[in-house]
């Protein structure tokens, strides 16, 4: 059983509050896990500070739960120190693009071979609510009484001109297709985003009268397209719409499969 | 065989000491006066089959480095002032999940961006508590460019011995300068290497409280164990049940002042019979030694004290001679940081005469010796 190989009974139960995404996503990362067929003893689970983030303590891998932010730099370390490690990345929207943007950007132009999980509740959550840089313009927050006047990041497009060679989005709501997407994530040699749309009815969904976890789940069915069907439609039916699958699939030379062939050159005595 | 002499940098012999030691990957980030270790590092860890990376800022470099060292790699990060502000984070996350790892400062003038290239013994206070939190921390502090290679074998003798985080201080004109130095083919002091678990997997505690330094698993081995910021139990899992906490933060203290013999070291000169004495440090000790040998040939019993070890403070070095002396002069390129220690050492015994100097040069001899000449 999915959970019985893959949880740590000691850490039951979690933190996550009643009606959270988190939970339904983290379980399609260990499904993807499973069909991957990765080996539980090569897989390093890395996560920085937030909600998401305490997923790396519930999994039954060695895992790295480190500073805000910092996730990345310490699984880039990770993965370069010893390549046949598998290391995946379970991060927030907060953690991974305000704190962690630098970060961020810098891992996607690296290519390093890492597949990132970005839990997007559009909050703050750990900290009771706060707008985060995926925060719609005009949502409320506990620090955006009147509204929120910053925009938000597209964590796909901003992936994709950094330099990731895969990107996909899916939410909560569609638990049943994400694993194949974050197989095919962890699959590809080089760097992997993959956002999650997570539902926060707690602080996110309750400031912004999005009703209950249910609603909430409805409202990712109701408001996402997937991108086969999203071609088939024009900009005015796309208006509002977020659209979900794989959005970008172009392998490029990998980091630290480049750094072996150096060693290997430099150890063979050719220069 | 004879070993090959060369005239190297500080900076230098901190690569050549870091290779001696096993060093095997190295994450940093552009910034004088310690650029060169980096330099040097991308040129020569690949050929070694280790890895060097250049990461997108300082805080960055810290934490790959300890990701690296978590999967059993000797690591080390090299910086100045504004990068070891940075680093201050991550640090405190190594220290207390216990992850062995070098961290050099060669220091420059603060604060802020401060004196980029010239030297200054500003961050001894920010080698201690720079980071947040109780914590233990050791930190070394050679003075001449072949100790900065010994040293530097010692840092990561420490970092893997006692599971920590060893922060490498050198005066910018130490990283800078160049020495005449010999490299032995074999290090001059045994290598150490981490301490690898033994028990069967499912009982394994990577933060075992009945021993000092329990066994450090790597990723990857199968151990399948967790580590993290937050404070944690016996098997790394975050706890905030009082006992726990205080299990913890008592063991990381004890690792390090249980040890102390083990982890202090100093060089005394001419102290045998010394009424006056000069405790400096780093740079600002051969200046030291060039006053007590003019004074000594004026006849003045005067002696140098000279901590290798600066954290934990060498209280020992101190107290052996207080009863001996009748006046402490302590000479540092700062606007005073270490005497307050020294003067704590004392316990009061001794008149301290500070000779302090934070405008960008090197205390000169003279400087030293007229505090001599006005103590005696």
């Amino acid at each position: 059983m999915l959970a019985e190989k893959y949880l740590r009974d000691a850490m039951m139960p979690h933190i996550w509050c009643p009606g959270c995404g988190h939970g339904i996503i983290l379980q399609a990362v260990l499904r993807a896990i499973e069909k991957a067929g990765l080996d539980q003893d090569k897989t390093v689970i890395v996560s920085g500070i937030g909600c998401s983030s305490r997923a790396s303590g519930y999994v039954n891998f060695d895992t790295l739960h480190t500073t805000h932010g910092r996730a990345l730099a310490f699984a880039t370390g990770v993965k370069l120190a010893k390549p046949e490690l598998n290391v995946i990345v379970l991060t927030g929207d907060g953690d991974a693009l305000a704190i962690g943007g630098n970060h961020f950007i810098h891992a996607c132009r690296r290519n390093i071979d890492i597949t990132t999980i970005v839990f997007n509740n559009s909050i703050y959550g750990m900290t009771s609510g706060q707008y985060s840089p995926m925060t719609p313009a005009g949502k409320f927050a506990t620090t955006s009484p009147y509204g929120n006047i910053d925009r938000n990041f597209d964590v796909c497009e901003l992936a994709k001109a950094a330099g990731a060679t895969y990107v996909a989005r899916s939410t909560a709501y569609h638990a049943a297709s994400m694993p194949d997407l974050i197989v095919k994530a962890i699959k590809n040699k080089g760097f992997s985003v993959v956002e999650a749309i997570s539902q926060c009815p707690t602080y996110y969904g309750r400031r912004n009268k999005m009703g209950s976890a249910v609603d909430m789940l409805n409202w990712q069915k109701e408001n996402t397209v997937n991108v086969a069907a999203a071609a088939r439609l024009q900009p005015e039916q796309l208006a509002g719409k977020i659209i979900i699958g794989e959005l970008y699939n172009n392998p490029a030379p990998e980091f630290t499969q480049q750094y072996e062939e150096l060693i290997a050159r430099l150890q063979g005595g050719e220069e | 065989m004879s070993p090959t002499v060369k005239l190297l940098q500080g900076n230098e012999a901190c690569v050549e000491g870091a290779l001696a030691a096993g060093l095997r990957f190295f994450a940093g980030y552009p910034i004088t006066p310690s650029t060169e270790i980096a330099e040097a590092l991308s040129e020569r860890l690949p050929r070694v089959g280790g890895r060097f990376i250049q990461m997108e800022d300082e805080i960055a470099s810290m934490a790959a480095v300890i990701g690296a060292s978590l999967t059993g790699a000797k690591a080390m990060t090299a910086t100045s002032g504004p990068g070891f502000s940075l680093k201050q984070e991550n640090l405190g996350f190594a220290m207390l999940t216990e992850v062995p790892c070098v961290v050099v400062n060669v220091m420059r003038g603060g604060p802020s961006t401060g004196l980029p290239t010239s030297p200054a013994q500003a961050d001894v206070m920010q080698a201690r508590w720079g980071t947040h939190g109780d914590h233990p921390v050791i930190a070394l502090y050679p003075a001449s460019v072949p100790e900065v290679y010994e040293v530097t074998i010692k840092a990561f003798n420490l970092a893997e011995k006692f599971r920590t985080p060893v922060i490498l201080l050198m005066d910018e004109v130490i990283g800078h300068m160049r020495e005449r130095i010999e490299l032995p083919d074999t290090p001059p002091v045994p290598v150490v290497e981490r301490q690898r678990p033994t028990v069967p997997k499912e009982d394994y505690l990577p933060y075992d409280n009945s021993q000092d330094v329990p066994p450090l698993a790597s990723f990857g081995d199968g151990y399948r164990f967790h580590v993290t910021g937050l404070i944690h139990d016996q098997k790394g899992y975050p706890t905030s049940a009082p006992a726990k906490v205080e299990a913890l933060l008592t063991r990381l203290q004890n690792k390090i002042q249980s040890n102390l013999d083990e982890i202090l070291m100093w060089e005394t000169i001419g102290m045998e019979d010394a009424e006056v004495a000069v405790f400096a440090y780093g740079a600002t000790a051969r200046s030291a030694v060039r006053a007590v040998r003019i004074a000594r040939e004026q006849g003045i019993k005067v002696g140098l004290l000279r901590p290798i070890t600066i954290w934990p403070f060498p209280d020992k070095l101190i107290s052996q001679y207080t009863s001996q002396l009748k006046a402490l002069i302590v000479a540092e390129m700062n606007l005073g940081q270490l005497v307050d220690e020294v003067e704590r050492a004392t316990k009061g015994q001794v008149p301290i005469k500070r000779v302090l100097q934070a405008n960008g040069e090197l205390i000169a001899p003279d400087t030293i010796l007229r505090a001599v000449l006005e103590v005696k």
